[in-house]
Protein backbone atom coordinates (compact mmCIF):
# COMPACT_ATOMS: atom_id res chain seq x y z
CA UNK A 1 0.00 0.00 0.00
CA UNK A 2 1.21 3.44 -1.15
CA UNK A 3 2.58 5.93 2.12
CA UNK A 4 2.34 8.28 -0.80
CA UNK A 5 0.08 9.29 -3.61
CA UNK A 6 3.40 10.39 -5.61
CA UNK A 7 3.53 8.48 -9.07
CA UNK A 8 1.53 6.02 -7.71
CA UNK A 9 -1.43 6.22 -9.82
CA UNK A 10 -1.77 7.04 -13.57
CA UNK A 11 -4.31 8.14 -16.24
CA UNK A 12 -4.18 5.65 -19.29
CA UNK A 13 -7.75 6.09 -20.60
CA UNK A 14 -9.15 9.47 -21.57
CA UNK A 15 -12.88 10.33 -23.60
CA UNK A 16 -14.70 12.62 -24.96
CA UNK A 17 -17.64 13.47 -26.99
CA UNK A 18 -18.18 16.39 -29.75
CA UNK A 19 -18.55 19.69 -28.32
CA UNK A 20 -21.12 22.10 -29.52
CA UNK A 21 -23.84 24.69 -28.72
CA UNK A 22 -26.44 22.16 -28.87
CA UNK A 23 -26.30 18.26 -29.16
CA UNK A 24 -29.16 16.19 -29.51
CA UNK A 25 -27.90 13.60 -26.63
CA UNK A 26 -28.99 13.58 -23.30
CA UNK A 27 -26.88 14.29 -20.17
CA UNK A 28 -26.35 10.50 -19.40
CA UNK A 29 -26.19 9.52 -22.86
CA UNK A 30 -22.93 12.05 -23.36
CA UNK A 31 -21.44 10.91 -19.71
CA UNK A 32 -21.49 7.30 -20.98
CA UNK A 33 -20.44 7.53 -24.27
CA UNK A 34 -17.67 9.94 -23.07
CA UNK A 35 -16.97 7.10 -20.18
CA UNK A 36 -17.01 4.14 -22.65
CA UNK A 37 -14.51 5.58 -24.97
CA UNK A 38 -12.03 6.49 -22.53
CA UNK A 39 -12.27 2.99 -21.32
CA UNK A 40 -11.74 1.80 -25.16
CA UNK A 41 -9.24 3.77 -25.03
CA UNK A 42 -7.40 2.38 -22.20
CA UNK A 43 -8.52 -0.77 -23.22
CA UNK A 44 -9.87 -1.85 -20.42
CA UNK A 45 -13.35 -3.67 -19.23
CA UNK A 46 -16.38 -1.64 -18.43
CA UNK A 47 -17.24 -4.55 -16.18
CA UNK A 48 -14.31 -3.75 -14.24
CA UNK A 49 -14.44 -0.13 -13.06
CA UNK A 50 -15.36 -0.21 -9.22
CA UNK A 51 -14.67 3.41 -8.74
CA UNK A 52 -16.63 6.25 -9.81
CA UNK A 53 -15.89 10.34 -9.50
CA UNK A 54 -17.63 13.24 -10.71
CA UNK A 55 -19.15 16.85 -9.30
CA UNK A 56 -21.82 17.22 -7.30
CA UNK A 57 -22.98 19.58 -10.29
CA UNK A 58 -23.09 16.48 -12.42
CA UNK A 59 -27.17 15.40 -13.05
CA UNK A 60 -25.97 11.89 -14.08
CA UNK A 61 -25.30 9.74 -11.06
CA UNK A 62 -22.61 7.34 -10.61
CA UNK A 63 -26.05 5.04 -10.26
CA UNK A 64 -27.18 5.68 -13.54
CA UNK A 65 -23.55 5.46 -15.26
CA UNK A 66 -22.78 2.23 -13.43
CA UNK A 67 -25.70 0.21 -14.53
CA UNK A 68 -25.42 1.87 -18.49
CA UNK A 69 -22.14 0.84 -18.56
CA UNK A 70 -22.40 -2.42 -17.20
CA UNK A 71 -19.78 -1.35 -14.52
CA UNK A 72 -19.15 -4.61 -11.80
CA UNK A 73 -19.25 -4.26 -7.95
CA UNK A 74 -18.46 -0.66 -7.30
CA UNK A 75 -16.31 -0.22 -4.09
CA UNK A 76 -15.84 3.82 -4.52
CA UNK A 77 -17.36 6.74 -5.62
CA UNK A 78 -17.30 10.08 -4.40
CA UNK A 79 -18.58 14.01 -5.80
CA UNK A 80 -17.08 17.21 -5.20
CA UNK A 81 -18.18 20.54 -4.77
CA UNK A 82 -18.36 24.12 -6.21
CA UNK A 83 -18.67 23.38 -9.57
CA UNK A 84 -15.31 24.15 -11.49
CA UNK A 85 -13.48 23.59 -8.42
CA UNK A 86 -14.28 20.27 -8.07
CA UNK A 87 -12.68 19.18 -11.65
CA UNK A 88 -9.01 17.94 -10.81
CA UNK A 89 -10.34 16.74 -7.21
CA UNK A 90 -12.08 13.91 -8.94
CA UNK A 91 -8.79 12.68 -10.32
CA UNK A 92 -6.98 13.16 -7.15
CA UNK A 93 -10.18 11.18 -5.22
CA UNK A 94 -9.71 8.64 -7.52
CA UNK A 95 -5.90 8.21 -7.31
CA UNK A 96 -6.08 7.81 -3.40
CA UNK A 97 -8.47 5.01 -3.77
CA UNK A 98 -6.44 3.41 -5.96
CA UNK A 99 -3.00 3.78 -4.29
CA UNK A 100 -4.81 2.76 -1.27
CA UNK A 101 -6.64 -0.38 -2.50
CA UNK A 102 -9.90 0.89 -2.13
CA UNK A 103 -10.49 0.00 -5.86
CA UNK A 104 -8.83 -0.78 -8.57
CA UNK A 105 -10.38 0.73 -11.70
CA UNK A 106 -11.52 4.69 -11.44
CA UNK A 107 -13.70 6.40 -13.56
CA UNK A 108 -14.02 10.23 -13.36
CA UNK A 109 -16.18 12.18 -15.76
CA UNK A 110 -18.18 15.60 -16.27
CA UNK A 111 -21.51 15.77 -18.53
CA UNK A 112 -23.13 19.15 -18.93
CA UNK A 113 -25.48 20.26 -21.64
CA UNK A 114 -24.93 24.28 -20.63
CA UNK A 115 -24.96 25.54 -24.56
CA UNK A 116 -28.47 24.56 -24.99
CA UNK A 117 -29.51 24.21 -21.07
CA UNK A 118 -30.67 26.85 -18.82
CA UNK A 119 -27.82 29.38 -16.72
CA UNK A 120 -28.09 28.48 -13.47
CA UNK A 121 -27.77 32.18 -11.95
CA UNK A 122 -31.40 32.47 -13.54
CA UNK A 123 -32.27 30.09 -10.75
CA UNK A 124 -32.26 32.78 -7.80
CA UNK A 125 -34.47 31.83 -5.88
CA UNK A 126 -32.32 28.67 -4.29
CA UNK A 127 -29.53 31.22 -4.10
CA UNK A 128 -31.37 34.02 -2.07
CA UNK A 129 -30.82 32.42 1.35
CA UNK A 130 -27.29 32.38 2.61
CA UNK A 131 -24.65 33.95 0.94
CA UNK A 132 -27.16 35.15 -2.00
CA UNK A 133 -28.68 37.44 0.76
CA UNK A 134 -25.89 39.57 0.52
CA UNK A 135 -25.38 39.33 -3.22
CA UNK A 136 -27.88 39.04 -5.24
CA UNK A 137 -30.48 41.87 -4.15
CA UNK A 138 -27.93 44.17 -5.56
CA UNK A 139 -27.80 42.95 -9.14
CA UNK A 140 -24.64 40.98 -8.90
CA UNK A 141 -26.34 38.06 -10.18
CA UNK A 142 -24.04 36.09 -12.51
CA UNK A 143 -20.30 34.62 -11.75
CA UNK A 144 -19.02 36.98 -14.60
CA UNK A 145 -20.15 39.77 -12.49
CA UNK A 146 -18.83 37.79 -8.96
CA UNK A 147 -15.07 37.76 -10.85
CA UNK A 148 -15.83 40.93 -12.49
CA UNK A 149 -15.36 42.51 -8.98
CA UNK A 150 -12.13 41.28 -8.47
CA UNK A 151 -10.93 41.91 -11.48
CA UNK A 152 -11.70 45.31 -11.25
CA UNK A 153 -10.09 46.01 -7.83
CA UNK A 154 -7.45 43.76 -8.83
CA UNK A 155 -6.47 45.81 -12.09
CA UNK A 156 -6.49 48.87 -10.09
CA UNK A 157 -3.84 47.52 -7.68
CA UNK A 158 -1.65 46.43 -9.89
CA UNK A 159 -1.95 47.91 -13.00
CA UNK A 160 -3.37 45.15 -15.36
CA UNK A 161 -5.33 46.38 -18.19
CA UNK A 162 -7.40 44.82 -20.91
CA UNK A 163 -4.69 43.96 -22.97
CA UNK A 164 -3.29 41.88 -20.47
CA UNK A 165 -6.88 40.05 -20.56
CA UNK A 166 -6.75 39.78 -24.08
CA UNK A 167 -3.11 37.83 -23.71
CA UNK A 168 -5.10 35.18 -22.13
CA UNK A 169 -8.29 34.98 -24.43
CA UNK A 170 -5.58 35.34 -27.40
CA UNK A 171 -3.71 32.44 -26.20
CA UNK A 172 -6.86 30.26 -25.53
CA UNK A 173 -8.22 31.02 -29.40
CA UNK A 174 -5.09 30.71 -31.17
CA UNK A 175 -4.88 26.93 -29.59
CA UNK A 176 -8.22 26.14 -30.20
CA UNK A 177 -7.81 27.76 -34.24
CA UNK A 178 -5.59 24.55 -34.47
CA UNK A 179 -7.61 21.81 -32.54
CA UNK A 180 -10.48 20.80 -34.87
CA UNK A 181 -12.22 19.39 -31.82
CA UNK A 182 -12.57 22.80 -30.47
CA UNK A 183 -15.84 25.40 -30.73
CA UNK A 184 -13.71 28.14 -31.81
CA UNK A 185 -11.53 26.14 -34.47
CA UNK A 186 -11.31 27.99 -37.51
CA UNK A 187 -12.49 31.53 -35.19
CA UNK A 188 -9.78 33.89 -35.18
CA UNK A 189 -9.56 36.64 -32.70
CA UNK A 190 -8.48 39.70 -33.14
CA UNK A 191 -7.59 42.34 -30.56
CA UNK A 192 -10.05 44.77 -32.29
CA UNK A 193 -12.77 42.18 -32.62
CA UNK A 194 -11.47 42.01 -28.01
CA UNK A 195 -11.72 45.68 -27.73
CA UNK A 196 -14.86 46.58 -29.28
CA UNK A 197 -16.99 43.57 -27.86
CA UNK A 198 -19.82 44.08 -25.90
CA UNK A 199 -19.44 44.01 -21.94
CA UNK A 200 -20.88 41.68 -20.03
CA UNK A 201 -19.85 42.64 -16.98
CA UNK A 202 -17.56 45.75 -17.08
CA UNK A 203 -14.66 45.34 -17.18
CA UNK A 204 -15.28 41.64 -18.75
CA UNK A 205 -16.61 41.31 -22.07
CA UNK A 206 -17.79 38.81 -24.19
CA UNK A 207 -14.26 37.22 -24.98
CA UNK A 208 -13.47 37.09 -21.29
CA UNK A 209 -15.71 34.61 -20.79
CA UNK A 210 -16.11 31.10 -21.46
CA UNK A 211 -18.04 29.50 -23.95
CA UNK A 212 -21.50 27.75 -23.04
CA UNK A 213 -21.12 24.23 -24.34
CA UNK A 214 -23.10 20.72 -24.66
CA UNK A 215 -20.31 17.58 -24.30
CA UNK A 216 -19.25 14.95 -21.88
CA UNK A 217 -15.68 14.11 -21.03
CA UNK A 218 -14.09 11.57 -19.13
CA UNK A 219 -10.68 9.88 -17.59
CA UNK A 220 -9.82 5.85 -16.33
CA UNK A 221 -7.25 5.79 -13.23
CA UNK A 222 -5.38 2.41 -12.44
CA UNK A 223 -2.14 2.18 -10.38
CA UNK A 224 0.81 3.12 -12.08
CA UNK A 225 1.76 -0.95 -11.96
CA UNK A 226 -1.32 -2.02 -13.74
CA UNK A 227 -0.83 1.10 -16.03
CA UNK A 228 2.28 -0.37 -17.60
CA UNK A 229 0.58 -2.91 -19.08
CA UNK A 230 -2.49 -0.74 -20.44
CA UNK A 231 -2.51 0.21 -24.13
CA UNK A 232 -1.45 3.64 -23.84
CA UNK A 233 1.19 5.59 -22.30
CA UNK A 234 0.77 5.89 -18.51
CA UNK A 235 0.67 9.62 -17.64
CA UNK A 236 1.39 9.88 -13.95
CA UNK A 237 -0.57 11.53 -11.37
CA UNK A 238 2.70 12.97 -9.39
CA UNK A 239 0.57 15.31 -6.58
CA UNK A 240 -3.09 16.15 -5.83
CA UNK A 241 -4.11 18.84 -3.64
CA UNK A 242 -7.09 20.85 -2.48
CA UNK A 243 -8.06 24.02 -1.63
CA UNK A 244 -10.42 26.00 0.56
CA UNK A 245 -8.50 28.91 2.42
CA UNK A 246 -9.49 30.14 5.63
CA UNK A 247 -12.28 32.19 5.85
CA UNK A 248 -12.55 31.84 1.89
CA UNK A 249 -16.11 32.61 1.05
CA UNK A 250 -16.97 31.00 -2.80
CA UNK A 251 -17.01 32.87 -5.76
CA UNK A 252 -17.88 36.31 -3.63
CA UNK A 253 -14.57 36.40 -1.75
CA UNK A 254 -14.93 39.39 -0.57
CA UNK A 255 -14.32 39.42 2.99
CA UNK A 256 -11.87 37.97 4.29
CA UNK A 257 -8.22 40.29 4.82
CA UNK A 258 -6.97 39.45 1.20
CA UNK A 259 -9.91 38.81 -1.50
CA UNK A 260 -7.09 38.48 -4.15
CA UNK A 261 -5.46 35.61 -2.41
CA UNK A 262 -7.55 32.78 -3.70
CA UNK A 263 -7.62 29.10 -3.52
CA UNK A 264 -5.17 28.78 -5.65
CA UNK A 265 -2.46 30.09 -2.94
CA UNK A 266 -4.01 27.16 -0.54
CA UNK A 267 -3.86 24.28 -2.67
CA UNK A 268 -0.65 25.21 -4.28
CA UNK A 269 1.21 25.36 -1.11
CA UNK A 270 0.50 21.21 -0.83
CA UNK A 271 0.95 20.42 -4.27
CA UNK A 272 3.89 21.71 -5.12
CA UNK A 273 5.24 20.15 -0.91
CA UNK A 274 4.36 16.54 -2.58
CA UNK A 275 5.88 17.40 -5.47
CA UNK A 276 9.59 16.54 -7.02
CA UNK A 277 9.62 19.52 -8.57
CA UNK A 278 8.57 23.14 -8.59
CA UNK A 279 6.54 25.64 -10.96
CA UNK A 280 9.83 26.31 -13.05
CA UNK A 281 9.66 22.49 -13.98
CA UNK A 282 6.54 22.73 -15.97
CA UNK A 283 6.55 22.42 -19.57
CA UNK A 284 3.04 23.23 -19.93
CA UNK A 285 -0.20 23.92 -18.19
CA UNK A 286 -3.91 23.98 -18.25
CA UNK A 287 -5.00 26.32 -15.96
CA UNK A 288 -8.86 27.23 -15.61
CA UNK A 289 -10.17 30.00 -17.47
CA UNK A 290 -13.68 30.14 -16.57
CA UNK A 291 -13.07 34.42 -16.93
CA UNK A 292 -9.92 35.52 -18.58
CA UNK A 293 -8.68 37.11 -15.07
CA UNK A 294 -8.42 33.74 -13.60
CA UNK A 295 -5.19 33.00 -14.80
CA UNK A 296 -3.08 36.31 -14.04
CA UNK A 297 -4.83 35.42 -10.25
CA UNK A 298 -3.82 31.57 -11.33
CA UNK A 299 -0.01 32.29 -12.96
CA UNK A 300 0.43 34.50 -9.01
CA UNK A 301 -1.00 31.30 -6.74
CA UNK A 302 0.66 28.29 -8.17
CA UNK A 303 4.09 30.23 -7.90
CA UNK A 304 4.91 31.13 -11.81
CA UNK A 305 5.32 34.47 -10.34
CA UNK A 306 5.04 36.83 -7.72
CA UNK A 307 2.27 38.94 -6.38
CA UNK A 308 0.91 41.45 -8.65
CA UNK A 309 2.86 40.06 -11.14
CA UNK A 310 0.58 37.88 -13.10
CA UNK A 311 -0.77 40.26 -15.66
CA UNK A 312 2.64 41.43 -16.72
CA UNK A 313 3.62 37.71 -16.92
CA UNK A 314 0.90 37.28 -19.97
CA UNK A 315 2.84 40.01 -22.03
CA UNK A 316 5.24 38.89 -24.33
CA UNK A 317 3.75 35.64 -25.81
CA UNK A 318 4.21 33.76 -22.92
CA UNK A 319 1.45 31.70 -22.99
CA UNK A 320 1.52 30.81 -27.13
CA UNK A 321 3.35 28.10 -27.54
CA UNK A 322 7.11 28.65 -27.72
CA UNK A 323 6.41 31.19 -24.89
CA UNK A 324 7.51 30.70 -20.93
CA UNK A 325 4.17 28.85 -19.99
CA UNK A 326 2.01 27.21 -23.10
CA UNK A 327 -1.54 27.05 -21.03
CA UNK A 328 -4.51 25.86 -22.37
CA UNK A 329 -3.24 23.72 -25.10
CA UNK A 330 -6.62 22.91 -26.32
CA UNK A 331 -8.59 25.82 -26.19
CA UNK A 332 -9.70 25.96 -22.58
CA UNK A 333 -12.94 26.83 -21.35
CA UNK A 334 -12.31 30.12 -23.38
CA UNK A 335 -11.98 28.26 -27.08
CA UNK A 336 -12.07 24.89 -26.64
CA UNK A 337 -15.32 23.94 -24.79
CA UNK A 338 -16.53 24.80 -21.27
CA UNK A 339 -17.18 21.55 -19.24
CA UNK A 340 -15.89 22.66 -15.95
CA UNK A 341 -12.75 22.09 -16.68
CA UNK A 342 -12.50 18.49 -17.50
CA UNK A 343 -11.13 19.00 -21.07
CA UNK A 344 -7.94 20.88 -19.15
CA UNK A 345 -7.55 17.08 -17.56
CA UNK A 346 -7.66 15.27 -20.79
CA UNK A 347 -5.45 17.91 -22.47
CA UNK A 348 -2.50 17.65 -20.00
CA UNK A 349 -2.45 13.83 -20.62
CA UNK A 350 -2.47 14.30 -24.55
CA UNK A 351 0.03 16.38 -23.87
CA UNK A 352 2.41 14.07 -22.03
CA UNK A 353 1.30 11.81 -24.33
CA UNK A 354 2.77 13.74 -27.58
CA UNK A 355 0.02 14.00 -29.03
CA UNK A 356 -2.07 17.44 -28.57
CA UNK A 357 -2.82 19.67 -31.52
CA UNK A 358 -0.48 22.21 -30.07
CA UNK A 359 2.05 20.02 -29.02
CA UNK A 360 4.91 21.23 -26.90
CA UNK A 361 7.98 19.36 -28.00
CA UNK A 362 8.67 16.98 -25.64
CA UNK A 363 6.45 17.86 -22.52
CA UNK A 364 7.14 15.69 -19.39
CA UNK A 365 4.76 17.55 -17.07
CA UNK A 366 1.94 19.50 -17.03
CA UNK A 367 -0.06 21.26 -13.86
CA UNK A 368 -3.72 21.04 -14.41
CA UNK A 369 -5.66 22.92 -12.13
CA UNK A 370 -9.59 23.41 -11.34
CA UNK A 371 -11.89 26.92 -10.84
CA UNK A 372 -10.16 29.28 -9.17
CA UNK A 373 -12.40 31.48 -7.14
CA UNK A 374 -14.02 28.78 -5.23
CA UNK A 375 -12.95 25.92 -3.29
CA UNK A 376 -10.47 24.07 -6.04
CA UNK A 377 -8.41 21.15 -6.64
CA UNK A 378 -5.22 20.79 -9.08
CA UNK A 379 -3.04 18.17 -10.25
CA UNK A 380 0.69 17.57 -11.65
CA UNK A 381 0.89 15.31 -14.29
CA UNK A 382 4.23 14.05 -15.80
CA UNK A 383 4.96 11.57 -18.17
CA UNK B 1 -39.00 54.95 4.28
CA UNK B 2 -41.29 52.78 6.22
CA UNK B 3 -39.92 51.17 9.55
CA UNK B 4 -41.71 47.42 9.53
CA UNK B 5 -39.58 44.73 9.91
CA UNK B 6 -38.42 42.68 7.15
CA UNK B 7 -40.72 39.70 6.57
CA UNK B 8 -39.72 38.67 2.63
CA UNK B 9 -39.65 35.13 2.43
CA UNK B 10 -39.94 34.25 -1.01
CA UNK B 11 -38.64 35.00 -4.58
CA UNK B 12 -39.99 37.96 -6.13
CA UNK B 13 -42.33 38.24 -9.43
CA UNK B 14 -39.56 38.36 -12.51
CA UNK B 15 -40.28 41.92 -13.27
CA UNK B 16 -38.85 43.36 -9.70
CA UNK B 17 -36.19 43.63 -8.37
CA UNK B 18 -35.04 40.51 -5.79
CA UNK B 19 -35.44 40.66 -2.58
CA UNK B 20 -33.08 39.44 0.34
CA UNK B 21 -34.20 35.95 2.07
CA UNK B 22 -32.67 36.02 4.44
CA UNK B 23 -31.60 33.05 7.25
CA UNK B 24 -31.38 32.79 11.05
CA UNK B 25 -28.12 34.42 11.53
CA UNK B 26 -28.83 37.10 8.59
CA UNK B 27 -31.88 38.37 9.86
CA UNK B 28 -31.28 41.14 12.37
CA UNK B 29 -28.79 42.37 9.38
CA UNK B 30 -32.44 43.01 7.59
CA UNK B 31 -34.70 43.57 10.85
CA UNK B 32 -32.27 46.76 11.75
CA UNK B 33 -31.97 47.94 8.11
CA UNK B 34 -35.65 48.11 8.71
CA UNK B 35 -34.92 50.75 11.17
CA UNK B 36 -32.40 52.70 8.99
CA UNK B 37 -29.17 50.98 10.68
CA UNK B 38 -26.50 49.61 9.33
CA UNK B 39 -25.17 47.07 11.90
CA UNK B 40 -22.95 44.38 11.54
CA UNK B 41 -22.63 40.87 14.06
CA UNK B 42 -19.85 41.05 16.63
CA UNK B 43 -18.51 38.56 19.07
CA UNK B 44 -20.22 39.24 22.67
CA UNK B 45 -17.47 37.12 24.36
CA UNK B 46 -15.48 39.87 26.13
CA UNK B 47 -12.28 39.58 26.00
CA UNK B 48 -13.18 39.40 21.73
CA UNK B 49 -15.14 41.35 20.63
CA UNK B 50 -14.29 41.23 16.85
CA UNK B 51 -16.57 41.54 13.56
CA UNK B 52 -17.63 39.30 11.40
CA UNK B 53 -19.08 39.25 7.86
CA UNK B 54 -21.01 37.50 6.38
CA UNK B 55 -23.21 36.32 9.94
CA UNK B 56 -22.81 32.81 11.50
CA UNK B 57 -23.32 30.94 14.65
CA UNK B 58 -20.08 31.69 16.00
CA UNK B 59 -16.98 33.51 16.27
CA UNK B 60 -14.27 32.19 14.20
CA UNK B 61 -11.09 33.68 16.35
CA UNK B 62 -12.80 32.25 19.95
CA UNK B 63 -15.34 30.13 18.94
CA UNK B 64 -17.95 32.10 21.21
CA UNK B 65 -21.97 31.53 20.48
CA UNK B 66 -22.16 34.61 21.75
CA UNK B 67 -23.14 37.38 19.50
CA UNK B 68 -24.76 41.38 19.03
CA UNK B 69 -25.06 43.70 16.62
CA UNK B 70 -22.76 46.69 16.35
CA UNK B 71 -24.28 49.92 14.75
CA UNK B 72 -21.44 51.21 12.36
CA UNK B 73 -21.34 54.83 11.31
CA UNK B 74 -22.49 53.93 7.48
CA UNK B 75 -19.41 55.94 5.65
CA UNK B 76 -17.20 54.26 3.34
CA UNK B 77 -15.17 53.21 0.85
CA UNK B 78 -15.41 51.47 -2.68
CA UNK B 79 -13.36 48.89 -2.92
CA UNK B 80 -13.90 47.73 -6.60
CA UNK B 81 -17.21 47.91 -8.72
CA UNK B 82 -18.58 46.19 -11.70
CA UNK B 83 -20.84 47.45 -14.18
CA UNK B 84 -23.70 44.20 -15.55
CA UNK B 85 -25.04 44.57 -18.84
CA UNK B 86 -27.74 41.72 -20.15
CA UNK B 87 -28.35 39.45 -20.46
CA UNK B 88 -29.80 39.63 -17.13
CA UNK B 89 -32.72 38.69 -15.36
CA UNK B 90 -35.40 41.23 -16.77
CA UNK B 91 -35.87 43.47 -13.74
CA UNK B 92 -32.32 44.14 -13.83
CA UNK B 93 -31.74 44.31 -17.57
CA UNK B 94 -34.41 47.47 -17.41
CA UNK B 95 -32.07 49.48 -15.50
CA UNK B 96 -28.66 48.27 -17.15
CA UNK B 97 -25.91 49.07 -17.40
CA UNK B 98 -26.06 49.61 -13.67
CA UNK B 99 -23.43 49.60 -11.30
CA UNK B 100 -22.57 47.18 -8.52
CA UNK B 101 -20.08 48.19 -5.76
CA UNK B 102 -17.98 46.85 -2.93
CA UNK B 103 -17.78 49.06 0.04
CA UNK B 104 -14.95 48.64 2.65
CA UNK B 105 -16.53 50.15 6.11
CA UNK B 106 -14.73 53.34 7.15
CA UNK B 107 -15.25 51.98 10.72
CA UNK B 108 -13.92 47.92 10.07
CA UNK B 109 -12.38 48.63 6.31
CA UNK B 110 -12.46 44.09 6.46
CA UNK B 111 -15.94 44.35 6.64
CA UNK B 112 -17.40 45.29 2.67
CA UNK B 113 -20.90 45.27 1.72
CA UNK B 114 -22.25 44.50 -1.83
CA UNK B 115 -24.37 47.73 -2.89
CA UNK B 116 -24.90 49.69 -5.52
CA UNK B 117 -24.31 53.81 -5.75
CA UNK B 118 -27.44 55.83 -6.70
CA UNK B 119 -27.85 59.81 -7.09
CA UNK B 120 -30.71 59.20 -3.93
CA UNK B 121 -32.18 56.29 -1.81
CA UNK B 122 -34.88 56.20 -4.00
CA UNK B 123 -32.93 56.52 -7.61
CA UNK B 124 -32.40 53.75 -9.99
CA UNK B 125 -29.65 51.51 -10.41
CA UNK B 126 -28.50 53.01 -12.88
CA UNK B 127 -28.91 56.71 -12.02
CA UNK B 128 -25.37 57.15 -11.13
CA UNK B 129 -22.91 58.43 -14.01
CA UNK B 130 -20.46 55.80 -14.37
CA UNK B 131 -18.14 58.25 -14.89
CA UNK B 132 -17.88 58.95 -11.21
CA UNK B 133 -17.35 55.45 -10.10
CA UNK B 134 -13.91 55.25 -8.62
CA UNK B 135 -12.20 53.29 -6.36
CA UNK B 136 -11.27 54.65 -2.94
CA UNK B 137 -14.62 56.96 -3.47
CA UNK B 138 -16.24 57.79 -0.31
CA UNK B 139 -19.61 56.49 0.17
CA UNK B 140 -22.93 57.36 2.48
CA UNK B 141 -25.58 54.49 3.25
CA UNK B 142 -29.00 55.12 2.53
CA UNK B 143 -31.63 53.06 2.82
CA UNK B 144 -34.59 51.76 0.03
CA UNK B 145 -37.93 50.28 0.50
CA UNK B 146 -38.49 47.65 -1.44
CA UNK B 147 -41.94 45.46 -0.82
CA UNK B 148 -41.44 45.91 2.67
CA UNK B 149 -37.74 45.44 3.10
CA UNK B 150 -35.18 47.83 3.49
CA UNK B 151 -32.32 47.39 1.06
CA UNK B 152 -29.03 49.32 1.43
CA UNK B 153 -27.93 51.64 -0.95
CA UNK B 154 -25.04 54.02 -1.09
CA UNK B 155 -24.72 57.88 -1.93
CA UNK B 156 -21.33 59.35 -2.45
CA UNK B 157 -20.52 61.58 0.84
CA UNK B 158 -20.82 65.06 0.75
CA UNK B 159 -17.66 66.73 1.81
Amino acid sequence: MAATLKDATAIVGIGQTAFAKQLPQSEKELACRAILAALEDAGIDPSEVDAFSSYTMEETDEVEVAKAIGAGDVTFFSKIGYGGGGSCATVGHLAAAVATGQASVGVAWRSRKRGSGPRPWKNTAVQLPTPGQWTRPFGLLRPADEIGMLARRYMHEYGATRDHLFNVAMACRNRANENPAAMMYERPLTREMYMTARMISDPLCLFDNCLETDGALACVIVSAERARDCRQKPVYVHSVAQGLPSQHHGMVNYWNDDPLSGPAWTAARHLWKQADFGPQDVDVAQIYDAFTPLIPLSLEGYGFCGRGEGASFTEGGALEIGGRLPINTGGGGLSEAYVHGFNLINEGVKQLRGISTAQVPDAATCLVTAGEGVPTSAILLRA
Amino acid sequence: MTMQTTTATTDTAPDELLLPVPDGDGAPFWEYAAQGELRVQACAAPTCGKLRFPPRPCCPHCRSFDSEWRLMSGRGRIWSYVQPHPPLLPAYAAQAPYNVILVELADAPQIRLVGNLVTSADAPLDSMDPARLRIGARVQVVFTEMGGTAVPRWVLEKS
